[in-house]
C-alpha cells in the first residue's frame, strides 16, 4: 500500500527503480484511490482503468528509466486538455462525447518521459468558475472539508492531489485556476509565465492568459513537471523561446536577501482576516530568515477584474463559437431543421448557465459600438496592470501576498451570485493580465482550512519562485499536514 | 450626355499559391477530393492553435509592392466572427486593423490614350472559407480543402468612375499580381474573385449615392456588364425619382442583368478583436529589402526589354506580357535560340489563334517552348518552308517533336540547284511568253515563274535558292 501522503516523485522513482514497486501496481493504486474517493470528492469526470493499466504494463515491459523521475508515474489531467482517444468534455454537455484524435503538446512530452495517466479531473465547464460547480459532471468537494468547494476552475486536479489520490496533477489557469484551487486544498500550484508552456491542446478559453500548470504536494515535485512540459513548441507560436533550466536547481539557496515586495492592495479591506493573518505570518517568516520586505503598491490592480472579465469573456465568445453541433461532440441536429435552428438548439442546450452569461457578455464588449468603450479600454487596463509589475520589479526579486481573499467557501453559497464569484479572484488575475508567473503554497490554516501564500514573480524567472516557496515549505513542514482521509 | 457620376469600388480576392495553408501545414491544391486537404487545424477542433505561414505574409507584401503600397511594419491578425459551415471555427483570420499594405495605385492606360491612377485603400492577408454544397437531399455537404488558403484582399478606393474603367483595372491588376508568381488569379478556378460596390450621383452632389453591392460576377466581361447594366439602372431610378436601397444583388448572365438578393438593413458585426493565438509580426526594412530583391519581372519592365533587346513593335510587347504564362514561354522559346521576331509573330498569330479555338491556356495544351523553337529554327536555317511550318505546326500542337515530324514526313526543303535547276529549265521551256515579258521589263513575271516552280514542287522548293537559279536560267535564254 503506498501512501501518497508519505511520498514525493523521488522517493516513487526510487521505489520504481528498486523495483519495490511496478507502475503496474502503483497505477492500480492510484486507481483504486481514484475510484473509492468519486463517491465522496467527485474528483473525476474520467477514470481510464484499461488505457492506464496497459500503459503502465508497457512501461514496465520496457522497465523504468532510472534517469527519469517521471517514468512510471500516474497523473491525472484536467478535462480540457486534449488527450488522444481518451474522452474530453472540457466539462461540457456540448463536448460529453468528445474523444479527441490527438494528443496536447504537455501529454505528448509527460507520454514521452513515461507517465501514465489515471483519468481526466473534474472542472468548473471550460474553466470558466472558481468552485468546479459549473461542471456538467456535478461538483467536487473540497479535500479538506467535503461540504467546502474544492476552487476552480482546476478543482478535481486540486481536491485529488489534496486527498493523497494522485501524486500530481495537470491543470489550467486564466484568472487563477491553478493557484486558488491550490490554495482552498494546501497544495503547491503553479502558474507558469505566459509563453512557457504550449498551449496547443488545452481547450481555449481566454487565449491570451491561458497556461497549463502543475499541481503537486511539494515544491520540489512541482519543478519537476514544470520543466518536463515547458518549451517553445512550432504549434504554439506564442511559446517563447526560453531556455528551460533544471528549476530544482538552486532551490535550497534560501532567501537571505532576497527583496520582497508585499503590494498594500493584496490586503485591502474586504479580504479575510483569518486569511490576512496566516498570511502575514509567513511573509514575518521570510523576514526572519534574512530576505528584505517592504509595502508595494499595485494600484491598478482593483480594476483587474473589470478588465479581466471583458477581456477574457471577449476572446471565450469567439474561441467557444466553434461549438455549432457541426463536426463534433453535442448535436441538436434533426431532420428538416434549419440551419439556424440547429446553432440554437445545440448552444442552447450545449452550453451551461455561466459560460452562456460570458459568451454574452464577451460578444457585448466586442460589438460594434462597444468595442472601444469595453474591450479597447481593458486591453488598455492591461497595460497599466503590467507596468505596476514592471516598476515593482525594478527593485524587488518576487512579490508575496494571500492567494485568496477568503478561504474555501460552502458548496452552493455563491452560485446565485456571480459577481461575488468573481471577486475571488481579485489577487489571482493580475498576473495572468501581466503574463507573470505566480505561485500558490499552503501558508497555514484558519479555521481548519488551507490558507494560500502567492509567490509572484518576473517573467521566466520561475526558479526564484521555486527557491521562495521551498525555503517556507522546509521550514513550516506543512506539507506534512494532510486532510487525514485515506482512500 | 449624362448628367451623373458613377462610383465604382472593386474588392479582389487573389488565392495564393503557396504550398500550405495560411495558418496549418495542409497542402493547398485545387481540384483534390472533398476534405483531403485538412486536418485539425482546419477542422476547427478543440485545442488546436493557428501558426501563421511566413511565405503568406511575403506573398502579401510582394501584392503591395507590385501595387506601389506602403508596407505596415506592425503586423498582427484580428478574428472576424460568423457562423457558418464552411467556417469552422466561426471566425476568419484575417488583418482587419494592420493590412499588410495600404496606400497604393495601379495606373491604367484608357482607349483615349490617357492614363489614370485607380487608388488602393489597402490589401490585407487571410484565410479562405471551406466551400458548400447543396446536396438537394435536405442537407448540405461541407468540403474544408480550400478551408485556410491564403488570399489576399485588394481593395480599391472608389475612384473607379466607369465600367470600362473597372475593366481596365481588373485587367492591370491581374496582369500585376501574375506576374510577381504569388497566385494563378483565374476567374474560373476561383483563384481570382471580384466583389463590386457601385453608387451614381448627380454632378456636383456633395454626397455619394448609396452603394449597391454586386455579387456572382464571375469574369471580368460579367463585372462589365453588370456595372453597365447597374449604373443605368440607378439612374433610370434615380430620374425616376426613386430612391436607390442599400442592397446585395447578384449579375444573371443570360439577361445580362442584375436581379436583388437581398436588402441590406444595417452593416453585419463582425465583433473583430486581434486574434491572440498568434504573435505581432515585426516587418523589418531587411525584410522588405529581400522580398522587393525576389520580386520577378513585371509586366511593364518585360515589354521594355522585348523592344529594346528584340526589336518588337509596342503592340506586340503588349500582347506577349498578357499572360505571365506567353512571357514566359515567349522568353523559353527564344533563350532556346530561335529568332525572336518569328517567334514573337507565331506566338501573336497561329499560338494565339490556337488558344482561342480551342479554349485552352498555354500551360494546358501539348505545345512546349522547346518543340517551338525547334520549328522555328528549322525555319531560320531554311530546312523548311514557311509553308511547310503550317503542318509542323499543327504536329507540335499534339506533342509531335518538329525535327522528327519533319523528317518523317519528308517535309525538308528542295535547296539542291541540281536538283531544281532541271525542274526550273522545264518551267522555263513551257513559258516564254514570260521570259519575253521578263526581258521587256515586267519583274512580275519572275512571281509567275517561282510559282510555278513551287507548284511543281509541292511548295518544297527553297523560294530563295530558286529565285537565283530563275535570274541565273533567265539571264542565259
Amino acid at each position: 500500500m503506498t501512501d501518497f501522503f508519505n511520498e514525493n516523485l523521488t522517493s516513487l522513482h526510487k521505489k520504481l527503480v528498486d523495483k519495490e514497486i511496478s507502475a503496474t501496481e502503483l497505477t492500480k493504486e492510484a486507481l483504486n484511490k481514484s475510484k473509492s474517493s468519486q463517491s465522496e470528492i467527485n474528483a473525476f469526470i474520467t477514470i481510464d482503468d484499461e488505457g492506464a493499466l496497459k500503459r503502465a504494463a508497457e512501461i514496465d515491459a520496457v522497465g523504468i528509466d532510472p534517469d527519469n523521475i517521471l517514468s512510471g508515474i500516474p497523473f491525472a489531467i484536467k478535462d480540457n486538455i486534449v488527450t488522444k482517444g481518451l474522452k474530453t468534455t472540457a466539462a461540457s454537455h456540448i463536448l460529453d462525447n468528445f474523444v479527441p484524435v490527438y494528443d496536447a503538446t504537455v501529454i505528448e512530452k509527460l507520454n514521452e518521459l513515461g507517465i501514465v495517466t489515471i483519468g481526466k479531473t473534474n472542472m468548473d465547464e471550460f474553466a470558466m468558475g472558481g468552485s468546479t460547480e459549473t461542471s456538467y459532471f456535478g461538483k467536487t468537494a473540497n479535500a479538506w472539508d467535503h461540504t467546502k468547494v474544492p476552487g476552480g476552475s482546476s478543482g478535481g486536479s486540486a481536491s485529488s492531489v489534496a486527498s493523497g489520490v494522485i501524486p500530481v496533477a495537470l491543470g489550467s489557469d486564466t484568472g487563477g485556476s491553478i493557484r486558488q484551487p491550490a490554495a482552498f486544498n494546501g497544495i503547491v500550484g503553479l502558474k507558469p509565465t505566459y509563453g512557457r508552456v504550449s498551449r496547443w491542446g488545452l481547450i481555449a478559453f481566454g487565449s491570451s492568459l491561458d497556461q497549463i500548470g502543475p499541481l503537486t504536494r511539494t515544491v520540489e515535485d512541482n519543478a519537476r513537471v514544470l520543466a518536463a512540459i515547458s518549451g517553445k513548441d512550432q504549434r504554439d507560436t506564442t511559446t517563447e523561446d526560453q531556455s528551460v533550466p533544471d528549476f530544482t536547481k538552486g532551490i535550497k539557496k534560501g532567501v537571505k536577501d532576497l527583496r520582497i515586495g508585499v503590494p498594500k492592495e493584496y490586503f485591502a479591506k474586504g479580504i479575510d482576516e483569518g486569511v490576512k493573518d496566516v498570511v502575514k505570518k509567513a511573509i514575518a517568516k521570510y523576514e526572519s530568515s534574512g530576505a528584505k520586505v517592504d509595502e508595494v503598491s499595485l494600484p491598478h490592480s482593483k480594476y483587474g477584474i473589470a478588465a479581466y472579465y471583458i477581456l477574457a469573456s471577449s476572446e471565450a465568445s469567439s474561441n467557444l463559437e466553434r461549438f455549432d453541433g457541426i463536426r463534433y461532440g453535442f448535436s441538436a441536429r434533426q431532420d428538416g431543421q434549419t440551419l439556424e435552428d440547429l446553432y440554437v438548439r445545440t448552444r442552447s442546450e450545449g452550453f451551461g448557465d455561466e459560460v452562456k452569461r460570458r459568451i454574452m457578455l464577451g460578444t457585448f464588449a466586442l460589438s460594434a459600438g462597444f468595442y472601444d468603450a469595453y474591450f479597447k479600454k481593458a486591453a488598455q487596463v492591461r497595460t497599466l496592470i503590467v507596468n505596476d509589475f514592471a516598476k515593482v520589479f525594478e527593485n524587488h526579486d518576487i512579490i508575496l501576498g494571500p492567494t485568496t481573499t477568503s478561504p474555501a467557501f460552502d458548496l452552493g453559497s455563491e452560485n446565485d451570485d456571480p459577481v461575488k464569484m468573481y471577486m475571488n479572484d481579485l489577487l489571482t488575475i493580475p498576473l495572468n493580465l501581466a503574463g507573470l508567473p505566480g505561485m500558490s503554497i499552503n501558508a497555514g490554516f484558519t479555521d481548519g482550512l488551507p490558507v494560500g501564500l502567492q509567490i509572484i514573480g518576473k517573467r521566466f524567472d520561475e526558479s526564484t519562485i521555486y527557491k521562495t516557496a521551498y525555503a517556507f515549505e522546509q521550514d513550516s513542514q506543512l506539507f506534512t499536514k494532510h486532510p487525514g482521509v485515506n482512500f | 450626355m449624362s448628367s451623373f457620376e458613377t462610383t465604382i469600388g472593386l474588392e479582389v480576392h487573389v488565392e495564393l499559391k503557396t504550398k500550405s495553408k495560411a495558418f496549418s501545414l495542409s497542402p493547398v491544391n485545387f481540384g483534390d477530393p472533398a476534405n483531403e486537404n485538412t486536418n485539425v487545424i482546419d477542422w476547427g477542433y478543440p485545442g488546436v492553435l493557428p501558426s501563421a505561414n511566413k511565405g503568406a505574409l511575403e506573398s502579401g507584401m510582394m501584392a503591395a509592392l507590385a501595387l506601389n503600397a506602403q508596407i505596415t511594419r506592425d503586423v498582427h491578425w484580428d478574428r472576424k466572427n460568423y457562423f457558418y459551415p464552411d467556417n469552422p471555427k466561426s471566425y476568419q483570420v484575417t488583418q482587419q486593423q494592420t493590412p499588410i499594405g495600404h496606400d497604393g495605385y495601379v495606373e491604367i492606360k484608357k482607349e483615349d490614350g490617357t492614363s489614370k491612377r485607380i487608388g488602393i485603400k489597402e490589401l490585407h492577408v487571410e484565410e479562405d472559407a471551406g466551400k458548400n454544397s447543396h446536396s438537394g437531399k435536405g442537407y448540405s455537404l461541407v468540403d474544408l480543402n480550400r478551408q485556410g488558403t491564403p488570399l489576399v484582399e485588394i481593395v480599391s478606393q472608389p475612384n473607379i468612375s466607369s465600367p470600362d474603367e473597372a475593366y481596365l483595372y481588373l485587367e492591370k491588376l491581374r496582369q500585376l499580381i501574375q506576374f510577381t508568381g504569388i497566385s494563378d488569379v483565374k476567374m474560373q478556378e476561383g483563384s481570382m474573385r471580384v466583389d463590386i460596390n457601385i453608387s451614381v450621383r448627380p454632378i456636383g452632389a456633395e454626397k455619394y449615392g448609396t452603394k449597391v453591392e454586386i455579387k456572382n460576377v464571375n469574369s471580368f466581361q460579367y463585372a462589365k456588364n453588370a456595372l453597365a447594366y447597374e449604373e443605368q439602372r440607378q439612374r433610370d431610378e434615380l430620374m425616376a425619382g426613386h430612391i436607390i436601397g442599400q442592397e446585395t444583388r447578384r449579375f444573371d448572365e443570360p439577361t445580362k442583368s442584375t436581379i436583388l438578393m437581398r436588402v441590406k438593413e444595417g452593416a453585419d458585426d463582425y465583433r473583430y478583436f486581434p486574434e491572440p493565438d498568434l504573435p505581432v509580426i515585426h516587418v523589418s526594412d531587411e525584410w522588405i529589402k529581400a522580398v522587393k530583391s525576389s520580386l520577378p519581372e513585371t509586366a511593364d519592365d518585360r515589354i521594355a526589354r522585348y523592344i529594346n533587346k528584340f526589336a518588337l513593335s509596342k503592340k506586340e510587347a503588349a500582347v506577349l506580357t498578357q499572360t505571365l504564362e506567353m512571357a514566359n514561354f515567349y522568353d523559353q522559346v527564344v533563350d532556346d535560340g530561335a529568332d525572336p521576331k518569328r517567334t514573337a509573330n507565331y506566338l501573336i498569330g497561329d499560338v494565339n489563334a490556337y488558344l482561342n479555338e480551342t479554349q485552352l491556356d498555354l500551360q494546358d495544351t501539348k505545345l512546349t517552348p522547346g518543340h517551338l523553337s525547334g520549328m522555328i529554327k528549322l525555319i531560320d536555317n531554311g530546312t523548311i518552308s514557311t509553308k511547310q511550318a503550317k503542318k509542323v505546326f499543327t504536329a507540335i500542337t499534339d506533342g509531335e517533336e518538329p525535327k522528327a515530324y519533319v523528317e518523317k514526313n519528308g517535309l525538308v526543303q528542295l535547296s539542291d540547284p541540281n536538283k531544281l535547276t532541271p525542274i526550273i529549265n522545264q518551267i522555263l521551256d513551257d513559258n516564254q511568253q514570260s521570259i519575253d515579258d521578263f526581258k521587256g521589263g515586267k519583274d512580275r513575271a519572275i512571281g509567275y515563274l517561282t510559282g510555278q516552280v513551287m507548284k511543281k514542287t509541292h511548295g518544297n522548293a527553297n523560294p530563295k535558292i530558286v529565285h537565283e537559279i530563275l535570274l541565273a536560267e533567265l539571264k542565259k535564254r
